[in-house]
């Protein structure tokens, strides 16, 4: 009972934003229902028992990917509208309900056909984070570490991509390079 | 109607598929855009998590896991590349990224 009662109202909400963030004409709507829209998600995971995840979502998807968008809005000019494409909105619409149900089709046929065994069966008596733990570390390492590097490109690129003058290393100059660099700086500046 | 079950979650990561795909075909600016590919790999994610907990099997906790932090990288570097693009041409929408037209 309250678990449906739960089920319908955050799907309801998650609805709700999302439809909201691909339909609003102002970016800074967008980011905030997306923001909620996470939060709420969040919760679908703690309702199916994966606290983990739903911790994980809320860390990692509003504490660091929104932060990384709302950085990211201060280039970009937010305030005006957005345009959208001119297409026919019922060809657009129908195709995406379809490709969805195909996708929905490609996931449950292996259900159906009962195909699915527990691998690694959830353990009786151990927290979820605790069992997550377990498998990321024995049957999962290599992925993990994989991701972690991957995490650590991104990070690189990420620096290199927005930041500043990064064709000059300050390690490899001289004093005086350094310094006319500086005077360089207060020129453009005043 | 109670009793929730792996297609209750099947099909709202269907409803929510389809709004991030509808995303996905209608907006112009590429930041908006993102924010639609965020929605479609969450979809995906609350699909893995239900499949993951009515059948017992952990496995898809972890794609979950793993999908996340795919969706985090793919944040940082393309927001990376967005803001170079921004600094160069002034704006972002799709329309004026035809430089490889044929």
């Amino acid at each position: 009972m309250f678990e449906a009662i739960a089920f319908y109202l955050f799907a309801f909400l998650t609805i709700a934003m999302f439809y909201i963030t691909v339909t609003t004409q102002q970016a800074l709507y967008a980011l905030t229902a997306l923001a909620a829209g996470m939060i709420f998600i969040s919760a679908f995971f703690f309702i199916l028992g994966a606290d983990f995840l739903g911790a994980i979502q809320i860390i990692v998807y509003t504490g660091a990917v929104m932060a990384l968008y709302a950085f990211g809005m201060m280039f970009f000019d937010t305030t005006r509208e957005v345009k959208e494409k001119q297409g026919n909105k019922y060809i657009i619409t129908g195709l995406s309900i379809l490709s969805a149900v195909l996708i929905v089709v490609i996931f449950a046929a292996p259900i159906i056909g009962d195909n699915i065994k527990a691998i690694y069966p959830i353990v009786e008596g151990a927290g979820n984070t605790q069992t997550v733990g377990m498998i990321l570390f024995t049957k999962y390492l290599i992925p993990f570490e994989v991701a972690a590097v991957m995490l650590l490109v991104a990070m690189v690129g990420g620096i290199v991509l927005a930041g500043k003058k990064m064709d000059l290393s300050l390690t490899l100059m001289s004093a005086v390079e350094i310094d006319d660099l500086n005077e360089k700086d207060k020129k453009v500046l005043s | 109607m109670m009793e929730i079950g792996l297609n209750h979650y099947l099909v709202l990561s269907v409803i929510l598929f389809a709004i991030g795909l509808y995303g996905v075909m209608n907006r112009k600016n590429l930041l908006l855009l993102f924010f639609s590919t965020e929605i479609l790999l969450n979809a995906v994610n609350i699909a893995f998590a239900a499949i993951s907990h009515y059948y017992g099997d952990l496995t898809g906790q972890m794609f979950v896991f793993f999908v996340i932090a795919i969706a985090a990288s793919e944040v940082a570097i393309g927001l990376g590349l967005l803001i170079v693009w921004f600094k160069r041409y002034g704006n972002i929408d799709l329309d004026h990224m035809a430089t490889m037209k044929g």
